[in-house]
Order: structure tokens, then C-alpha cells, then sequence
């Protein structure tokens, strides 16, 4: 379970933690666009070292890495593959690059990528990510439906754990058996998982419906999202990575490694 | 049977559950474990049929380290039934769940069928044998998975938390069931927090309180003693607070039973009646 | 004055077989502290859910009698409207806790409510108050022990301030001291701030202390209704195999043997304080 590790949000207090997540979700949007408009190493080694400072302000290194940890084989496997690909038809490989760097700079797009997410997610709590589809104007039902599931998940994991002891103290051996054998293992295991949520639904369902669901057209709500000045700040620093990496992409000839080396 | 020696056990969490519990429970026993939730109690029994393992001492089912056997070769032994049926229910018929754990032991189907039909027998459901589990009332659907556990026939049962949402007649035939259970030759262990449950069983019983055993021995002499109470938290039974507060009248307080309760009472208005 | 009348309630769940409540007629007078009581399948937990609207508008089925609660007919108002009423504290305190803290679980009724956000501030900070629960604001569910959880959903639906209290079963899934404070925390909630409690439960033993009312139902009928000392105290409670206290269960077997106490206890308190006065004399 640790790669989950690096998305799951902590009771952490920092500067990051409280930005807003419209506005941190917008960070990652500019991320992913800068990320995919280049093929180079150079612009992508910057953007790949350009959120650490976040990392560190927020205090989520060691998750963080954790992250990048998970997301190490996937990536490895694109590198792999695109340098075989790169060396197979030297044509695929934009402007002459040669295939290692090439592969090297989708390794670190695909780690790029999969840290921004990973930022977002360890520094935005489910609360306030469900505030902000709230005040996106996403039906109140889906937001709902999001922070239920997540504040149930580990209900759901402790769950899953119990079945497990209960079938395995009735003698179930999960790990034997060939292939075929070991996926019906899991048959006592998913049912009463499945049929024991839907009855939690429908207890969760009675409970709300006591407590005056629908009552009325619009709900209030406890807490609200404000931007301030911090939220601002960032926002702008965003634009503003964008528009860069638009006009570094459009207007700046970027130099590759074959390049930069002497001949 | 089961001896626990000098274990310790601490959750991947961190929570140390269990400091240094020790505990022999010999074969064809009746033992009650007792405690506020979160004493360790359920961590201690799931030691016995190896679904933990200690992280320091050891744990001896049968003479057998538990950690030297598997968990299917210790459930075959010690039959463990949990608080929530539904966490096993899962069969498209009783007779197909009863069947589940007699089929991973590898009995033969002649076997099964004898022991499904004994079981059900023994717990009243014969009616139900093609009934599907999820069709039945909360307290039939625990008298399958006693059954589902009792068919296989283990040398230990333990039960945990059996009398959780029972009515007072249900926890009655509850409890004259463990107790035949255990005259026939069965060790018991139950895991429970329902003090007059344990009163009316008298067994012998296991009080644990943040990890530790806190007392070990008869019933009476340990729920009647105001000290233990205090330790692991726990409200005696209504019967024992009665007489707490006749103590200045000579009268005895390790009383726990209602039914030893009037006869002490009524001897001793005869007593005083004499006098006069 | 009565806050809930009902007149031949009869309710079948649907595909149910049989009835699950037959023609239950009964009156509860506001800022009573109720208990029903009655062997597993007898019908209160069906009755508690008729009393809120969750029948017949959530669970639709065959409805028939009259049932008026807090001058409301149930069968004509919508639950949420019922909900600020009267309110359901159900069994598992898991399943009523939806929300990542419990400051927005208990938010979450005045929310739906659309209440202004400053009186859900007030609101929610009162609730957390009264049922001793302030430092457990920002937790999240899952952390707190199922004593605490149910707290927090008292919480949850004291929030909205009903007139009348439900609780079915609440304290089911928690240890004898942990049913005490639950118990501790209702009787609150009706002496101090008046609200109408009914209680159902099996652990006599621990909560007859606190009744003034007590109705048992078998069968999907009502059998006995009265005093706590009355209902107690007769011969039918203990035929149909409810657990009466055992502080009353003394005191009719000494009856059996002709001795007398000057009263009918239901907590060993009162049974210790009828025993001295009759051993002393």
C-alpha cells in the first residue's frame, strides 16, 4: 500500500495546505499542459525540480517520494521502451535527438506528471476538495457521493481485513491453488464485502433522510471557500508559468544534450 | 490446550495491544474473557487460532508453536466464531455454507453431508438447509455461522462478543447451549463484555484490562471484589451492587446470581424471625 | 399533552409475509421518558421508524391506522419534514456519520435545512456542548471509539433541535460503561432540555433508572404499557421473555416466598435501600 501512501492527504497545517484547491487543481492543469507541450530534457528537468520547494514548504517530502517511488516502475518501463523505439526507427525521435535523451525526457514527463498529482492530493483534504465541486457548482449529490466514499474507505479496508480472518480461521487458504483456483479463493472474501456495503447504504440512507435531506432547494453550508491574497499570488504564478512555457515552446530554440555538448 | 506464554503483541499501527499476557487454559475448560473495549481481549483470542502471531513470547495450541503451523491447520483445532455472521455469510444455501470450511479441511462428501446434517440439526435450522443465508433474521444467521464452525468439529471454540443485540431469551438459549457444549467435552472460550452473561455462565474467568491480564480465576470472588472492578473498568452485576450496599449488615457481597441472592435472603430473615 | 397518538397502527413491509406491527395504539405525553422493549422481531424497531416518516415514505408498504406526531400527520408530511421534529438515533454509530469531521456531521442536518451559516455555527457549538463532546470537533469519524461516535450522533440530530428523541438500540455495539454515558447523555437531553425521549432497548438492567413510561410489545402488538414498576413487575414481562431488572426479578422471587419489600425496585439503589428497611425492621 505505500505508493497509495504518497496521495493521501494528512492533517498537516502549511502554507500550501490552506491554498485553495480551485486554484492548486489549476497549478496541476498548467503542470500537465507544460509538461506534455515539451519533448526536451532541459524544460522538463525544470519542471521536474520546480515544485520541490512546495514539497518542502508543505512538509510532504517523505509521501511525496513515495509517490515517485510508485510511480518508478511504470516510468522505468517508458524509458525503456522509448529508447528501444528511439533506436529501432531513428525517424520517431523529434529533431535528431539522440534516442537516451529522448527517453530520459518521457521518464521524467511521466514523473512530472505523477508529482503534481501527488502534490495536490497530499496537501488538499477531501473536505475541502469537496467544498471546492461544491462552489464549482457540481450537484450537490456527486459531492456527496465523493466525501462518503472516501470517509468510508478505511471502513471498507478494515472490512475487507475481518472477512479475510473470518474465512481464513474457517480454514480458506488464499494463496493456494493454481491461477484459476486463487481467483474463486476471493469469492468468500467479495461477497459478504459487497452485500455487507449495501446494507451500510441503506442504514447510510435512512440516516440522512432522518437528518432532513432535500429539505431544502438550496443547501447552506458550514464552511466556505474564500481566495485570498496567498490564493492570488499563486494563481498569477501560474499564468504566468504557462504563458513562459508557451512562449519558450513557440519562440526559443531549446537546445538538446547532442547539442550542448561539443563535437 | 492453549498455553500463552509471556506474549506481547503490537499492532502495525503501533497500538501495543497485548504486554506481556500469560495464560494456560486446560482442555475441556470453560473460560470467559473479560474487559472494556480496546483491553486486548480479541487480540489475545485471535493469537489462539494464529490469525496474529506474537511479536515476542510464544503461543502453544496442542503442544504446537503457533507459529511452526499454518492458519488452516490451526482452525482445524479452534473454531472461531465472529461477532458479525455477516462477515462469513456468503453461500447460496446454509447447507452450501456449512459445507465451505468441511470442504477446505478436505472431509470427504459422505462426512459432509452426516456433519451439515448433525449441525443444522443441533442449532435448529433444518428447515432452512436450502434456504439462502441473507434471507434469514439477524439471529438465525448467527445460528448458521455457529453451525458452519461447530460441523468441523474443533477441540476449542471460541466465541466473540455472542451476546451483542440479543434479546434477554436469546442470550438464555445462548448461554444453555455453551454450557452443553462444554459438557460434552468441548473447551469454551468466550470473549464478552456483558457482565450478568458471565454471572449467569460462572466460568472461569479472564479479566484483562489495557493489555494485561488484571484477573484470573472464579467468577464470584472477581466480579464481587471492588478493587478488580475499578481496574479493568467494569460495572458488576446489578445483584453484586445490592448486596455492596447491605455490607453493614453482615450479609455476604460475593454474591452474583439472583437465585443464590433470595435464598441468602431468605435464610436470613428466617434467622431474624427465629430471633424474635 | 400528548405528542404522539397513535390509533390501530397496522404496518406490513413490502413483500413482507406478516405484519409487522398490528393495530398499536398508544399515547406518549410530551417530555415523557420512554422505553419499549420486547423480544427481537416484536416490532420497534418498525414502530420507531413510523414515528419519524421513514414509514411509509421511505420504506413504502401497507400503512393503515392513524399516527399523529408533534401535531403532524405523518402520512401527509415528507421526512424532512418530519426530521425537524423528531429525531432517529439509529443502532451502529458508524453508519450515521457521513462527513470527514464531526463539526460537519453535525452541520449536516441544518445544512439541508438551508439555515443561515452563522445559526449553524451557534447551532452546532451548542449541540457539541450538551452532549460533552466539544474536543472531538475537528476528528475525523473513523478515529473515535464507538462510544464517541454514537455521541456524535446525538449530536448530529440534537442539532436540529426536535421536540422528541428516538433512539432505536443505541447502545447495541458499546461496552456497559460506555451504555452508561450514552444512557447519562439522554437523560440530559429530557430532564434538562425537556425533550420527549423514547428509548428502545434490551439492557434494562442499566437504563429502567431513568423511565417514567415503559411499553412492551410481542408479536407486533402492544402487551404492556404503564409505569416502569408496574410493567416490570408483572407476570407477562417475564413469560415473554423480556429481561427485566434483575433488582426486580429479586424482589418478586422473595415475594414468591413471602417476603414483602415496601416497594418494586428497578435499580439495585432502590432494591438496596427497600432491603435494609425491611431487615432492619
Amino acid at each position: 500500500m505505500s505508493v497509495f501512501e504518497g496521495f493521501r492527504f494528512r492533517h498537516v497545517s502549511s502554507p500550501i495546505h490552506r491554498l485553495d484547491p480551485r486554484v492548486k487543481f489549476f497549478y496541476v492543469l498548467v503542470m500537465f499542459i507544460a509538461a506534455v507541450m515539451f519533448y526536451e530534457l532541459l524544460p522538463l528537468i525544470i519542471l521536474f525540480i520546480l515544485p520541490i520547494p512546495f514539497v518542502l514548504a508543505a512538509g510532504v517530502q517523505r509521501q511525496w517520494l513515495r509517490s515517485l517511488r510508485g510511480a518508478l516502475f511504470l516510468a522505468s518501463f517508458l524509458f525503456v521502451f522509448n529508447l528501444v523505439f528511439g533506436y529501432l526507427s531513428p525517424g520517431a525521435v523529434p529533431w535528431g535527438m539522440w534516442p537516451l535523451e529522448y527517453a530520459s525526457a518521457m521518464f521524467l514527463r511521466f514523473l512530472v506528471l505523477v508529482e503534481s498529482f501527488s502534490i495536490f492530493f497530499l496537501t488538499t483534504s477531501p473536505d475541502h476538495l469537496s467544498l471546492a465541486l461544491e462552489q464549482s457548482h457540481v450537484p450537490y449529490e456527486f459531492t456527496f457521493a465523493f466525501t462518503t466514499a472516501v470517509r468510508f474507505v478505511p471502513v471498507l479496508a478494515e472490512e475487507a481485513q475481518t472477512i479475510m480472518d473470518a474465512q481464513k480461521a474457517r480454514g480458506l487458504e488464499l494463496e493456494k491453488g493454481n491461477f484459476l483456483k486463487r481467483v474463486r479463493n476471493y469469492i468468500p472474501i467479495l461477497i459478504p464485502l459487497i452485500v455487507n456495503a449495501i446494507r451500510r447504504s441503506l442504514e447510510l440512507a435512512e440516516a440522512m433522510e432522518s437528518r432532513a435531506w432535500g429539505a431544502a432547494k438550496k443547501r447552506t453550508n458550514l464552511y466556505v471557500l474564500k481566495m485570498g491574497r496567498g490564493d492570488l499570488v499563486f494563481l498569477i504564478t501560474s499564468i504566468m508559468l504557462l504563458t513562459s512555457a508557451i512562449y519558450v515552446r513557440y519562440f526559443v530554440s531549446l537546445p538538446t544534450i547532442a547539442m550542448l555538448l561539443p563535437k | 490446550m492453549i498455553e500463552v506464554r509471556d506474549v506481547y503483541f503490537t499492532y502495525p499501527t503501533g497500538v501495543e495491544a497485548l504486554k506481556g499476557v500469560s495464560l494456560s487454559i486446560r482442555n475441556g475448560e470453560f473460560v470467559a474473557i473479560m474487559g472494556q473495549n480496546g483491553a486486548g481481549k480479541t487480540t489475545l483470542v485471535k493469537q489462539f487460532n494464529g490469525l496474529l502471531k506474537p511479536t515476542k513470547g510464544a503461543v502453544l495450541v496442542d503442544g504446537v508453536n503457533t507459529r511452526d503451523i499454518s492458519i488452516a491447520q490451526l482452525a482445524r483445532k479452534v473454531g472461531f466464531v465472529f461477532q458479525n455472521p455477516d462477515h462469513q455469510l456468503f453461500s447460496e444455501t446454509v447447507e452450501e455454507e456449512v459445507a465451505f470450511a468441511l470442504r477446505n479441511f478436505g472431509f470427504r462428501q459422505a462426512t459432509i453431508e452426516r456433519r451439515i446434517t448433525w449441525a443444522l440439526n443441533l442449532l435448529g435450522l433444518t428447515e432452512y438447509r436450502k434456504t439462502s443465508p441473507f434471507m434469514l433474521s439477524g439471529g438465525e444467521r448467527k445460528r448458521v455461522a455457529l453451525a458452519s464452525v461447530l460441523a468441523w468439529n474443533p477441540k476449542v471454540v471460541i466465541l466473540d462478543e455472542p451476546t451483542i443485540g440479543q434479546d434477554y431469551q436469546q442470550k438464555e438459549t445462548l448461554r444453555q447451549f455453551i454450557v452443553q457444549l462444554n459438557a460434552q467435552g468441548k473447551t469454551v472460550v468466550i470473549v464478552t463484555h456483558d457482565v450478568e452473561f458471565v454471572a449467569e455462565c460462572n466460568p472461569r474467568l479472564v479479566l484483562m484490562a489495557q493489555g494485561q491480564i488484571v484477573a484470573d480465576g472464579d467468577t464470584k470472588r472477581i466480579l464481587t471484589n471492588p478493587d478488580v472492578a475499578l481496574r479493568a473498568s467494569i460495572v458488576p452485576p446489578q445483584i453484586t451492587q445490592i448486596f455492596h450496599g447491605l455490607a453493614d449488615l453482615g450479609l455476604p457481597t460475593d454474591v452474583i446470581d439472583v437465585s443464590e441472592a433470595k435464598k441468602i435472603l431468605i435464610e436470613y430473615f428466617e434467622e431474624e424471625r427465629g430471633k424474635r | 399533552m400528548a405528542i404522539i397518538e397513535t390509533k390501530g397502527l397496522t404496518y406490513t413491509y413490502p413483500g413482507g409475509t406478516k405484519t409487522s406491527i398490528r393495530d398499536v395504539s398508544l399515547t406518549i405525553e410530551r417530555g415523557e421518558f420512554v422505553i419499549l422493549t420486547g423480544p427481537s422481531g416484536c416490532g420497534k424497531t418498525t414502530l420507531c421508524r413510523c414515528f419519524n416518516g421513514l414509514i411509509p415514505h421511505f420504506y413504502v408498504g401497507q400503512l393503515d391506522g392513524e399516527l399523529s406526531v408533534a401535531g403532524l400527520k405523518v402520512t401527509e408530511h415528507p421526512i424532512y419534514e418530519m426530521a425537524q421534529r423528531v429525531g432517529l438515533v439509529f443502532q451502529n454509530p458508524e453508519n450515521q456519520l457521513f462527513a470527514l469531521s464531526v463539526e460537519k456531521d453535525v452541520a449536516f442536518g441544518l445544512e439541508n435545512l438551508g439555515v443561515p451559516r452563522d445559526d449553524i455555527r451557534k447551532r452546532v457549538d451548542w449541540a457539541l456542548q450538551t452532549t460533552g463532546i466539544e474536543e472531538l470537533r475537528e476528528r475525523a469519524p473513523h478515529e473515535l471509539s464507538g462510544g464517541q461516535q454514537q455521541r456524535v450522533a446525538i449530536a448530529c440530530v440534537l442539532a436540529m433541535q426536535p421536540g422528541i428523541m428516538i433512539f432505536d438500540e443505541p447502545t447495541s455495539f458499546l461496552d456497559p460503561l460506555g451504555a452508561k454515558k450514552i444512557f447519562e447523555v439522554i437523560n440530559e437531553l429530557n430532564k434538562k432540555l425537556g425533550v420527549t425521549v423514547i428509548l428502545v432497548e434490551h439492557r434494562l438492567d442499566l437504563a429502567s433508572r431513568y423511565a417514567d413510561h415503559v411499553i412492551i410489545m410481542d408479536n407486533g402488538k402492544i402487551v404492556l404499557n404503564g409505569k416502569p414498576k408496574e410493567v416490570f413487575n408483572s407476570e407477562t414481562a417475564r413469560l415473554i421473555g423480556v429481561g427485566i431488572p434483575k433488582a426486580t426479578r429479586l424482589c418478586q422471587m422473595l415475594q414468591e416466598n413471602g417476603v414483602r419489600l415496601g416497594g418494586v425496585p428497578t435499580s439495585s439503589d432502590e432494591a438496596t435501600q427497600l432491603l435494609r428497611e425491611v431487615l432492619k425492621a
